[in-house]
């Protein structure tokens, strides 16, 4: 990753701390000054959403033409993936205690993220259940893909068909509608962009120091040999 | 029929007024923002945000040093 692209991770996300406290938002009941998690709790899942595709982009290539390196870059970029949807997950359930009353709710979104989450797990629990390197990374990049297709509709669809409490599904009105003058737009997208890119960041150093690790167990390798 | 029109228009205008009226009494941080030091809180995040990005450099730094370290030394002394 480039220094300037850092650098734009770090000013950004600065910025959004600082302007997503002091800039103006809509006045609503209920929420009150909580719209204001929109600039924090939803971000977590998109920069979640876009770390999970970017593993699943080299799983993929890993089954086309295995080379360790592949392997890397997927697991470490479902890492910070889960990081993120941990995140997201409790950051929601605050919110959730004071828009709607509980931490949580059988709702068809909440449920959706959180059985995600898991399923998220269980490729790391593969992961660590292999011994031989090869098979670990055949079967966790298969089990990465099928991951990848359950948290499309889990998180994306089914919220959307059935009802829920959850802005943007069920019926349920995204935050656009209530950000008539697009201010919050100011916030949300450099936001989204900015932990998007911190998360990207953070997995590169996870991949670098997976590819030293390498490097110093083929030396000890070569020692004993 | 106009007069009744009249008295619609003017009831309704009424009620938007009323709803505007309501809207504005919603309860928002106002004077957290302007004498309530929100300021402070802002500053506090932002020396946990910044603190943790000098982190993450300074983590970027160690792991480059050890890209170019001594395993790259013995590799090459063995080559």
């Amino acid at each position: 990753m480039k220094t300037w692209l850092k650098i734009v991770a770090v000013v950004l996300v600065v910025y959004v701390h600082v302007a997503g406290l002091l800039l103006g938002v809509p006045r609503l009941n209920i929420l009150n000054e909580t719209i204001r998690n929109l600039y924090f709790h939803v971000p977590m899942w998109f920069g979640m959403t876009a770390l999970y595709s970017i593993s699943l982009y080299h799983s993929v290539r890993y089954l086309r033409n295995p080379t360790l390196d592949r392997d890397h870059k997927a697991s470490a970029f479902a890492t910070t993936g889960i990081v993120f949807g941990f995140l997201g997950l409790g950051t929601g359930m605050l919110w959730a205690k004071f828009a709607w009353g509980a931490f949580w709710t059988g709702d068809p979104k909440l449920n959706g993220a959180a059985i995600t989450t898991l399923v998220y797990l269980a490729y790391f629990v593969l992961r660590g259940s292999v011994d031989n390197q090869e098979q670990r990374s055949r079967l966790s990049a298969v089990y990465n893909i099928f991951a990848y297709a359950a948290m499309i509709p889990l998180i994306f669809i089914l919220p959307r068909l059935s009802s829920s409490l959850h802005p943007g599904s069920g019926g349920n009105p995204g935050f656009n509608t209530y950000d008539l003058d697009s201010q919050m737009r100011l916030v949300f997208y450099p936001a989204v962009i900015g932990w998007f890119l911190v998360g990207y960041w953070i997995s590169t150093l996870r991949i670098r120091i997976l590819a030293l690790e390498e490097k110093m167990a083929e030396l000890d390798y070569a020692k004993h040999s | 029929m106009q007069s009744i029109l009249k008295y619609l228009l003017a009831a309704s205008f009424l009620v938007v007024s009323f709803a505007s009226h309501a809207q504005q009494e919603v309860d928002m941080a106002d004077t957290m923002r302007s004498n309530g030091k929100i300021y402070v809180v802002v500053g506090v995040i932002l020396i946990i945000v910044v603190g943790l990005f000098i982190y993450l450099f300074s983590l970027d730094k160690k792991v480059s040093r050890l890209e170019k370290g001594p395993t790259e030394k013995i590799r090459q002394t063995k080559s």
